[in-house]
């Protein structure tokens, strides 16, 4: 018990390595919190493997996906990783302008990530393969969906860091949600390697 | 001193870090995308290609873009990491193991 006091007082000792710890512990704690969004991701893909070919007569995967359009969300998704590192370099650096420059591109194209996926949903919607077609459908939206509410929550978040930045500088706290963010958007990058194979690669070869 | 201690618990990367995985990422997307587009391979081939490298794509985005490694202050990081792989393999293997086959008892017609 004395030993667990004397370490941790002689943890926060220096205000400096305090701020370290604390910084450190909130990164780690989002960690976390991303491990349990992935067990949520884990689910839903688990339900769109047992649904897949529970098509009730409509569409298959095979019918429906167009594999270019796709690519091209791909891409934006991917490139919107890139910005976002060049964002934490530039914050790491400690210049202000280039991090909320590339945080806007990264922004722009994660808007634009989400544009054209709103654009698939409403092609297919409108032609009659809507979630409530089939159970296969009904996990398609479900899966899909999720991830594109997840980058949505991201592009709301980046506007208020960029705010946040913008109006108090690349302060500790600032420097530490930065992290985290960038955390949850390689993450969402990750999960939609995942998404891409096995939902429209393995959809359109089987 | 001060930068590398204002963000412990998940590294920094660099341009470089970045560009490689960004190639990285191009091929082991096109790859697979070109396979199933020009459709002159077997299923199989197709199928466990595009599954190889999608877990390949995943481990290049967590060690390029995450900084995922092996060092001290990132080891718990990776045993949670681990552990959820574990978690989510067990999640996704047992579900898909069980709900086939109790389609294959309940519904054969489907799997002839």
């Amino acid at each position: 018990m004395s030993t667990d006091v004397m370490s941790s007082h002689h943890a926060a000792g220096h205000d400096h390595e305090h701020d370290h710890d604390s910084g450190g512990n909130t990164v780690f704690g989002f960690w976390l919190y991303l491990m349990t969004d992935c067990v949520l991701f884990a689910c839903v893909f688990a339900t769109y493997a047992v649904l897949v070919n529970h098509t009730a007569g409509g569409p298959s995967g095979k019918e429906i996906f167009e594999l270019p359009y796709v690519l091209g969300e791909t891409f934006l998704l991917l490139i919107s990783s890139c910005t976002y590192g060049f964002s934490m370099l530039a914050a790491h650096r400690g210049s202000k302008s280039q991090a909320l420059g590339w945080l806007g591109a990264t922004f722009l194209l994660g808007a634009g990530f989400i544009g054209m996926e709103i654009n698939e949903f409403h092609h297919l919607i409108v032609e009659g393969f809507g979630p409530d077609r089939s159970a296969f459908l009904s996990s398609f939206f479900t899966l899909v969906g999720m991830h594109g509410l997840h980058v949505t929550a991201g592009l709301v978040w980046m506007l208020v860091l960029m705010a946040q930045i913008k109006t108090r500088g690349l302060t500790p706290q600032n420097n530490t949600r930065l992290m985290c963010l960038s955390l949850f958007w390689h993450f969402l990058d990750i999960v939609w390697i995942c998404v891409f194979t096995i939902v429209y690669l393995m959809g359109v070869a089987a | 001193m001060s930068h590398a201690s204002t963000d412990a618990g998940a590294g920094h990367g660099s341009y470089s870090a970045y560009a490689i995985g960004f190639v990285l990422s191009v091929i082991l997307t096109v790859i697979p995308f070109g396979m199933v587009m020009s459709g002159d391979f077997s299923r199989q081939t197709a199928l466990v290609t595009m599954l190889t490298m999608g877990v390949v794509q995943v481990v290049v985005h967590l060690v390029c873009f995450l900084h995922m490694n092996t060092a001290s202050e990132g080891r718990w990081n990776l045993l949670a990491f681990l552990f959820t792989v574990l978690i989510i393999i067990m999640l996704v293997g047992l579900a898909i193991w069980i709900m086939v086959n109790a389609d294959m008892l309940m519904m054969p017609w489907m799997f002839k």
